[in-house]
Order: C-alpha cells, then structure tokens, then sequence
C-alpha cells in the first residue's frame, strides 16, 4: 500500500516538474510580454518544445482553441498528435514528423479532427524556430489554416508536396508546392497522371458523406477517366488553395519575427533559419535526438568522450528527479559531481578504467544527490555509436538500488536495459560527421 | 559487482535430452520464459501512436522489454557481431536508400536449404527450425491473453509441461541482426508451421507492431521464393529511427473502400511494384484484407515480401520474382556479384552490403536498378494486382455500390471468407501437408 503511495506521489512531482517546464518554455527565452503578445496575434498556431520530453504545446493561440473546440487546458502539454485522426494520412504524418527530425519547414495539406471529433481540412504549416547563437531549434511553430468547404469538394488530395527547406528558399519560410511527377520508372498511362486518381480518390468520402449525392454523382470515379477535363479540374483546385498557402505563410513570418523581436529583448536571439555555422560538439544532440531521448523515462545521461572531462552532454527528466538536479546545473559537467564523502574511491578508479577501454560494465556506487543524501547507485554504462559505426557518447544508466518495482512485471534492472538499448536505437541514426577514434 | 537477474532456466529432467537446452520438446520442460501478454480486442479504438503511447509519451513497455533484454544478450555475447559498429549511410538522392556496410552478416548467416521456385513447401524437421536454437535466443513469448489478466501483464510463466492446447509464440534474436534489436517472431513454435502466411499469424504480428507502438519497429515477412531462408513460420523486426524510402513514396488509392475501412493503395515512382493496406477501424480488418492477398499469391505460387509499418497501421505488400529470375539467368552479372538478395528490408529500402567497394560506389542508381529486377513487370502486375483485389474485395466496381446500398451476396460471401479462411485452404494447421 506504502508502496503506491510513493509511486504515485513521484509521478506526481515528475508531473510537477514537467508543468513547470512548460510554462518556463516561453519565459526563459522571450521577455514576459511575450504571451500577451501572441495571445493577440489573430492567427490559429501551436508553438511547441522538442526539448522537453513528449516534444509537447507550450501554447496556443486563441484562434486555434476556437478553431478546434478544446480549451487551453486541454491542449498545453499534449502532442500535436492529438488533433489527428482515423482518416488522416499516414503519408503525411510521416512526412511531418520527419520535417521535425530534420529541423525543418514543411505546408502540407492534413486532415485535423476537431474536440467534438468532425474532421477539418487545413493547410498545416510548421516551421523550427533556431537559436542564433548555438544553432539548435528551440520550438516549432505550427499554423493551421482552415480549407474552405468549396475548395476541399473540388480539391485535389494533393499529398505529394515537396517539403520546404528554410535554408534553401529566398525568402524565409516561403515555399513552393510541387507535383511528384512520374520520371522515373515504366509507368502506365492511367498512372501518368497520378493527380487525377489522388484527385478523385481522396475527396470521394467527402462528396459522399457531407452531401448532395446527387450533385457529385459526376464527380466519382469510373473505368477511364478523361485526361483532359480533370487535369483542368485540378488545376483549378490547386488555386482555390492558393489563398490558404498564402495565408499559412504569412501567419509563419508574423509570428517569426514577433519571437525574434521579443528573444532579442532577452539577448538571446532566435530566428527562422539556422544561422550559426559553427556547431561546438556539445549541441550537437539535435532536436531528433532529443525527442527519441525524450521518450525515455528512466534514469541515464549521454556523456561525450571526446571532449575534455567528459561532460554531461544529455540529461534525461528521470536523472533529474533521481539526483534532484536542474538540468542547468548538469549539463557540460562530469559526473563525479554525484559522488560523495563515502563513495568508495576504489569504485570510481574501475569506472574509468574500464571507461578509457570503451567497455560496457556495470558497478555498484555511492552517489549523491543535490540536498546531499545519498543512495546505492547500479551503474550500467555502455558506449553508443552513430551511424558510422564510431562511438560518439557513453550512456551512463543510474538506477536506485531501493527503487521499486512498478506494477507492470519489469523489474527494474530491465527497465534500465531497456533505457540503454533506447538510447542506442536513438544514437545509431545520428549521421553527424564523427569523431576519428575508432572502436 | 551487481549482475542482471535472470530468469532461471531449469535444466530438462529427460535424459534422452539432446543437452544443448534447445527449444525442442526435449529441452524445454520446466523451462520459464517472461511472457508478454496483449489484449486482443475486439474493436481497437483509434489511437495516434506516432511513436509513443497516447498518454504518457512514453517509450512502451513492450519496447522496453524488447530493448531490455536485446541488450541483455549483446552484453552475454551472443551476437555473431556488433551491429552497431556496422558503418551505414543514406545514399544521396530522391530517395534515401539506405546503405550498410556489413561484412559480417552473409558469411555467418544459415545458407539456404531448400528450392527457391516454390512458395508452398511443407515443413521438413530434419532441416534447420527454430525448434534447435538455444533457449538462451528466446527474448519472451508473445502471446494474446486468454484470460482476466490485466493488458500489458508481463508474467514470468511457468511452463512444466508442453500441451497441445498451450501453444506458445516467442521472440528471439537474430543472432546475424541487420539493426539493434532485431528479433524473429515465430508464432506457435512448437507446432512446425512452415513458411507460410496465416489469418491467425499475421494478426500476432500485427499485434506485435501495434504494442510496440513505435513507427520505427517494422515488422516483415519473406514467403519461400522471395528470400526467406527457413522454412519455418517467422517473421522479422528491428529498429530503425529514420524513415524507409518505401514508406515515403507517393500513393495512389484503387477503387473504393472495402466494408471494413481498409483502403488500398498502389506505390507510384517506385522501382518495385507493390499494394499498401491502410485504413480500418480494427488490426482484425487489415488482417482480413492482407490475409486474403497473401494467400492468393501463396496458393499462385506468386513469392511476395510483407512490411508491416506504422505501428500496423500501413501494410506493404510487394509481389516478386527476383529469385526465379536469378536462376533462370536473368539478372545481369554486376547485380549478383554484389550478392544483396533482396528481401523486404531491401525492397523497403534498406540494404545491408557485403564488400567495401559496393558500399563506397553505392549510388541511388545501384539501388534502383536492383530493386527494379525484384519487381513484376507492370503487365504481370496488373494482373496479380486484380486477382488479388478480387480475392480480397471482391469486383471493384461494385464496391461503391455496396457501400451505397444494402449488402449484396458477395459481401457475406467476403464476410465467411474473412471469418473462417479461404474454403480449401483449412487443413494445413500441422504445417505437413503439401499443397500443389
């Protein structure tokens, strides 16, 4: 009975301490008036973190609440994941989180569900948001543009889009939207002209749900459609978006340049494109690391071998909670800061022996925490390599030996390996140019 | 020095045991294995899993044990050799093919043992099954729970005795691993089923994508004749955070939706020809659909690779001839001497090589002409696409006009075909009989 109690009651201050971050996500960069400031901005938009854990909304604007029926509440804290549903496709979902992985700008064309579950098609336009100084994006702005009934009817499905680089187009933030045409590879005729059956195909449920059966009996599809007349079809419903796009985009550069105006206030500068061309190693966990990291409950840090000291170059939420810690207090430091009058100096000698062969090893160790009690540390470090195959951090695991178990069967020490093979799935697509020292 | 606690493994009481605690019958009583159970419901609600659970956003649990125990046995050193060391690169161009370069995996692994020009072949026990590998490889079982246990309980499960009825599906390592974590899942082990897709099997597996809940944990199947190497039902999965090529090609959706939700899709600008299933509000209604499929090409000895992807939500179905090929002489010389044999992970994208200089030159070219030779001619297609559609649909056209009115004859008919399995096909549970 003690024992849930106690769970719960560390939820809860996890859950505390991650409240806390949200709210802190805006004030640490931007000067105080800077919700006042956006809750203004008549836009409907997101702004999320990927640096906390979950990549959750850190805002929302007020446009957005009413477009989409939650309330603030509701939203802060969540996934944008929550606003999709079971007809939203999973194309483009993938191609949305991957502009995420790859820290960039993307407008594409999403299916959102509303609180009360109806549908809405909208222009969905995301874009990172880029410290000047270090380069590392620190939010993403996401709008929502709205469809208008009359263009999704006649609009063509239109998921094939070429993402947009904010590095690449003239003007920040500008896209272009593009057809995959089919150049490569035998097709047929029927598919040469891929818009048409995307055309047709994707709107069909909405013709037969929200309708005028009658209406659009020659809008659905039969045995051998026409190129002509539908190829024109399309192009018109192509420029019944245009507005939408247009209006995306210049909701992205207004609330761009309202963050870099309010982050210049704080001296610490942001921007719409990755301005910095010098990367110092340490921020190099980029924004995709973070969020697979983010994932990770327990408690581990990533440590960086090739820098002097080794410092902390990743410390998860569950570390913090375990050591009570800020993460500004730990990172670029070395871990010894968590030993203490008794831990045994035998102990720590093997850790760095066995550290300097790149071994992976675990030992027992007395740690320390920030108020100074201390607690049996099961260490379990293990190198992690990157896509070239090269070691580029240490996971250092830390486990409290009096934890307990939670009720769903996984022991602790499982759940510590399960971090470290987390860790290492996250690390081994990090396609950084690596470091020279080989294994 | 702390040590991991595992799970103790009884030594068999058999004397005639064969001694290498296999998972054989003689082995295996009192063996104990955590056993990972999932609620098979009935109706799944839709949840967005994107990667992580809908709540918490959290790494899943199955995820976590998987992970767990993966790392377990790299430190036990039970890998032919350390996949992460393995150098890998996308290749620059539209695709992202991506390239490993893994000198290791191809010389170690189990060649193949039987003849490549047929899907069907029955499941010969004195060949390689997964029955004789070491207990120590089993990660867990996977298994739905039958009972009142809660979703997610992992139970350490006491096996004394091996009962027709407890038939247990496990996860194991592959012991030449493409990416980490990348394990076998043989459903009912014990009963020898061959290489062979059923209703039953592919929803385990589907299931097993849907509890990881991780867009990055793909799931494939390779039928005989399309490079599966043993003729012992299995399935494969690994991790890997980055998107396959396959995934992020355009679509184009066929027809109209069956009853179920489930749509289908056909691959545009991609070198092999393949269908996608996505869609339906249950992991059962895609099974039914992809079911169907499979067993149609199986039954037409047409070989095809599976990538489940998305959690279970998309299903990739790719119809191939590539080994036939090989061996009647048709696939040019440069190709072979590279000796990537291209199963569903190679079809999906990514493509394990065995020589430095392949690696070095690996071009989006190289790719696509490779996978090219994998795929049906757009003609040969066509046609397996429309039988296919048939099997599992029924007309096309009439589609839509079942959706508008009331069910017609061949919707109940695609209804019992869906519930008890295509008529004629309900015998080869033991996995011995031959089918021509």
């Amino acid at each position: 009975m003690e024992l849930r109690i106690l769970i719960r009651k560390r939820k809860m201050a996890a859950q505390l301490s991650n409240n806390q971050q949200i709210d802190q996500s805006l004030g640490s960069r931007y000067s105080t008036w800077i919700t006042e400031v956006l809750d203004e901005m008549p836009e409907n938009f997101l702004i999320t973190d990927p640096c906390l854990s979950g990549h959750p909304i850190i805002f929302a604007s007020r446009g957005f609440l009413k477009m989409s029926g939650y309330s603030r509440e509701e939203v802060i804290g969540k996934n944008g994941r929550i606003f999709q549903g079971p007809d939203t496709d999973r194309r483009s979902v993938l191609e949305i989180r991957e502009a995420i992985r790859e820290e960039r700008g993307i407008q594409i064309k999403l299916l959102n569900y509303r609180k009360d579950g109806t549908p809405i098609w909208i222009v969905f336009h995301l874009s990172p948001v880029f410290s000047e100084d270090d380069g590392r994006v620190i939010h993403f702005v996401a709008v929502q543009v709205p469809i208008s009934r009359k263009a999704s009817i006649s609009q063509s499905g239109f998921r094939n889009l070429e993402p947009v680089s904010g590095l690449d187009s003239t003007a920040p933030n500008s896209c272009t939207w593009s057809r995959h045409s089919p150049d490569v590879g035998n097709l047929d005729v029927k598919a040469d002209c891929p818009k048409l059956e995307i055309c047709f195909g994707s709107c069909r449920r909405e013709i037969l749900k929200d309708s005028v059966r009658g209406l659009n009996k020659s809008l659905l599809p039969d045995a051998s459609p026409e190129p002509d007349s539908r190829e024109l079809q399309c192009e018109d419903a192509c420029e019944d978006i245009n507005l939408e796009k247009k209006k995306a985009t210049a909701a992205i550069d207004s609330i761009l340049s309202t963050l870099a105006h309010y982050s210049k206030l704080m001296g610490k500068s942001v921007c719409g494109r990755r301005c910095s061309s010098v990367h110092p190693r340490l921020t190099r966990i980029t924004s995709s690391l973070n969020i697979s990291l983010g994932r990770i409950k327990q408690s581990f840090v990533l440590t960086d071998p090739y820098l002097p000291d080794m410092p902390i170059v990743y410390a998860s939420d569950g570390f913090l909670n375990l050591t009570g810690y800020s993460r500004h207090d730990v990172l670029g430091r070395n871990c010894r800061f968590l030993h203490g009058p008794d831990t045994d100096p035998d102990t720590v000698a093997q850790i760095q022996e066995n550290m300097q062969s790149w071994k992976t090893f675990h030992v027992r160790i007395l740690n320390y925490r920030k108020d100074g009690s201390s607690f049996w540390n099961c260490l379990h470090v293990s190198p992690a390599r990157n896509a070239s195959g090269k070691i580029a951090f240490y996971v250092e695991a830390q486990l409290d030996e009096s934890s307990l178990n939670e009720d769903d069967g996984l022991t602790p020490e499982m759940r510590q390996l399960g971090a470290i093979g987390a860790v290492k799935v996250a690390v081994r697509t990090l396609f950084d140019a690596g470091p020279s020292k080989s294994s | 020095m702390l040590s991991i606690k595992r799970v103790p493994t009884v030594v068999s009481n058999y004397q005639e045991g064969c001694g290498r605690n296999c998972l054989g019958k003689c082995c295996l009583l009192g063996a104990k294995f955590p056993r990972y159970t999932y609620r098979g419901e009935k109706g799944r609600k839709y949840v967005e899993n994107d990667g992580l659970s809908d709540r918490t956003g959290e790494m899943s649990l199955f995820d976590t044990l998987l992970m767990g125990e993966w790392e377990d046995r790299m430190s036990r050193g039970l890998f032919r050799y350390d996949v992460t060391a393995c150098e890998t690169k996308v290749i620059p161009g539209k695709y992202g093919f991506i390239a490993q370069l893994n000198e290791g995996r191809h010389l170690k692994k189990r060649p193949t043992e039987f003849r490549v020009d047929r899907v069907l072949q029955p499941f010969d026990p004195s060949k390689f099954n997964f029955t004789r590998v070491g207990q120590e490889e089993v990660l867990f079982r996977f298994e739905e729970d039958t009972g009142s246990e809660d979703h997610h309980a992992i139970q350490f499960f006491l096996n004394p005795h091996v009962s027709a009825s407890a038939s247990p599906s496990v996860i194991a390592i592959n012991v030449s691993p493409i990416e980490y974590g990348h394990v076998l899942l043989i459903p009912r082990i014990f009963d020898c089923l061959p290489q062979k897709m059923d209703k039953q099997s592919l929803l385990l597996a589907l299931h097993m994508a849907a509890e990881a809940a991780n867009p990055f944990f793909r799931v494939g199947y390779n039928s005989l004749g399309a490079f599966a190497t043993i003729n012992h039902l299995h399935f494969q999965a690994y991790y890997f955070n980055m998107p396959f090529p396959v995934e992020k090609v355009p679509t184009r959706r066929l027809s109209g939706k069956s009853k179920n939700g489930v749509e289908v899709h056909e691959l545009l600008n991609y070198p092999v020809r393949g269908l996608v299933f996505q869609g339906g509000d249950t992991l059962q209604n895609i099974c039914n659909q992809v079911s169907l499929c499979c067993i149609y090409l199986q039954e037409n000895n047409v070989p095809f690779n599976l990538l489940i992807s998305d959690s279970g939500k998309r299903v990739f179905l790719f119809p191939q001839c590539y080994a036939e090929k090989q061996a009647l002489g048709g696939v040019s010389q440069e190709l072979l001497e590279t000796q990537v044999n291209p199963a569903v992970w190679e079809i999906s994208g990514h493509m394990v090589l065995k020589r430095k200089q392949d690696y070095e030159d690996a071009s989006e070219e190289y790719a696509w002409k490779l996978l090219a030779e994998v795929s049906l001619s757009q003609e040969r297609f066509e046609e397996v696409k429309s039988s296919v559609m048939e099997a599992a649909f029924g007309d096309s056209d009439d589609t839509l006009a079942i959706e508008a009115s009331e069910e017609t004859e061949s919707m109940c008919l695609l209804k019992e075909v869906a519930a008890n399995g295509v008529p004629g096909m309900a015998s080869d549970e033991k996995g011995c009989l031959v089918h021509q």
